[in-house]
């Protein structure tokens, strides 16, 4: 019971921030009569979301399959590569400060380079969503394996356990935390990735995505659909986001203190 | 009747890169079943002799084996030899028992005796109830029961003890000190205690070797009776104050 009321109190405080800022949007601009071009009005941008209520589903479930497939694959390519560029020393050498540098670079840059690879469509969003999301699971998963306790490998060595036994029993349990904080940072990234995929490979029809929502109803001067599709590229987010960091605790609410206070 | 090997150590030495000699032409031997206490300040080369016998580390002269009751030369296999170390090193997010249960795990043991036979050793190690408790929720003395237990599970023939108590307080160590000698009676096991705690070692030993630079400045045999070691005794006293005084010389700090 008591968990319950704290868990309302948690959601309700930024729940009445977010409905004070719109009333204070939509008075803002009512007052200061701004055309509704550049700002529209919260109250116009509902409806206008209402209106087009079966386009902005589709696209949202385009969007969101493209960042998700894009996420599991940046995780998935992310927490192996890492692995073995961890365990083996001339990949260590050589490919971790690479991969600490290629983080630097805008990589969504690359999108149109994926156009000319994949195509228009569907694969180029799920890779330019990943290809922006793996370098952060990559590098937490390289820095988790490498700050493994010295002493409890001992354990493991003193045991005779074979490299695969110790990386499944104690390297990747003990890298769970880095990696964790790694694919958080990832779930943001992807649905970026997936919506710059989308403004470059242009696909239409009856399922465009959110990003070409966006491209169009800016071409049609329909300032209160861009930012009904940018709102909905942000639950995108947002939903991601929230699922891997309840993932993440619930992996780690037994034992890692990063996970002791994050429901309060 | 007693299995465990005699832990040989000739003339072992160990210098480091960068030229520093932790261990100095060290030989000493530990009989069957006997638990020899190594004594002597930080940064004698303690520790460093106890990783070489666990192999974690590697002599530059010398060696220290393992000479099983018919004279043959052993080499203990993964299991048999087991080390407890300073800290519990246990594994954050396993439960106790989990965590007790892992050498028998790496070795293949099936789930169901490896469970009963964890329950076994936590039992002997005075650790009834905690079984699925996390690390995390465990005090300094519990974990470093649950360190013990699993050091102890796969019931090894040597067992390398270093420095078990030394983070926990004198309180908790008398009471581990019982439990130490409790559980290694109990196994038969050859082994060798590294301790700060003249007090420690003159309760569980059978001999004290008094380390300095890298070499034995002293052996000593303890004259009393391993049964019952009473610490508030005269005799048990006179031994304590007798290594005390051989570290004072070793240390160069004794007056006459």
């Amino acid at each position: 019971m008591k968990g319950t009321l704290a868990a309302m109190r948690t959601i309700t405080a930024p729940l009445v921030a977010v409905v004070l800022l719109l009333g204070c949007w939509q008075v803002a601009v009512m007052v200061a009569d701004i055309s509704p071009f550049l700002l529209p009005r919260p109250t116009v941008i509902a409806h206008s979301m209402w209106s087009n209520r079966e386009v902005l589903f589709d696209a949202t479930l385009s969007t969101a399959t493209a960042a998700l497939a894009g996420f599991a694959l940046a995780a998935l390519v992310g927490i192996i590569g890492g692995s073995v560029i961890a365990a083996v020393p001339v990949l260590r050498r050589s490919l971790y400060p690479l991969a600490t540098i290629l983080q630097m670079v805008p990589l969504v840059a690359v999108a149109p380079l994926l156009v000319i690879w994949l195509g228009f469509g569907l694969p180029t969003a799920i890779a330019a969503s990943a290809v922006v999301a793996v370098f952060p699971v990559l590098a937490s998963t390289i820095d988790g394996l490498r700050s493994v306790d010295p002493g409890l490998r001992e354990v493991f060595l003193l045991a005779e356990a074979p490299p695969w036994t110790r990386w499944r029993k104690l390297d990747l349990p003990a890298s769970i935390p880095a990696i964790v904080t790694g694919l958080r940072i990832a779930a943001g990234l992807a649905v970026i990735g997936a919506i710059v995929g989308e403004f470059v490979s242009g696909y239409g029809g009856s399922r465009a995505p959110l990003g070409i929502v966006v491209m169009t109803a800016m071409r049609e001067a329909r300032t209160e659909l861009v930012f009904g599709a940018v709102a909905l590229c942000a639950v995108v987010g947002f939903v991601l986001f929230g699922v891997v960091s309840t993932l993440g605790w619930l992996l780690l609410r037994r034992w890692h203190s990063s996970a002791q206070h994050e429901l309060e | 009747m007693n299995s465990a090997p005699e832990v040989v150590c000739e003339a072992l030495s160990r210098r480091f890169p960068n030229g520093v000699c932790a261990l100095d032409k060290i030989s000493f031997r530990v009989p069957s079943g006997g638990l020899t206490a190594i004594i002597g300040p930080s940064g004698c080369g303690k520790t460093t002799l106890l990783r070489i016998a666990a192999r974690l580390d590697q002599s530059t002269e010398g060696q220290i084996r393992c000479v099983s009751r018919d004279g043959t030369p052993m080499l203990p296999r993964a299991g048999q030899l087991a080390v407890c170390f300073q800290e519990a090193r246990l594994l954050p997010w396993r439960t106790a028992l989990e965590n007790v249960a892992l050498p028998l795990e790496l070795a293949g043991v099936d789930r169901a005796e490896r469970r009963m036979r964890a329950n076994r050793v936590i039992h002997a190690a005075g650790l009834d109830g905690a079984q699925q408790r996390m690390p995390a929720q465990l005090s300094g003395g519990m974990r470093m029961r649950v360190a013990l237990a699993r050091a102890l599970v796969t019931q090894p023939s040597v067992l390398l003890l270093d420095e078990p108590c030394s983070s926990v307080d004198e309180f908790t160590r008398m009471q581990l000190d019982e439990e130490i000698r409790r559980l290694w009676q109990a196994s038969g096991a050859t082994t060798i205690l590294v301790t700060h705690s003249v007090s420690e070692a003159v309760f569980l030993a059978d001999t004290i070797i008094v380390m300095e630079h890298g070499r034995v400045h002293a052996t000593h045999t303890v004259e009393l009776p391993q049964g019952g070691r009473d610490r508030t005794s005269l005799a048990f006293s006179q031994e304590v104050e007798f290594i005390m005084r051989t570290l004072a010389c070793a240390a160069g700090v004794a007056r006459r």
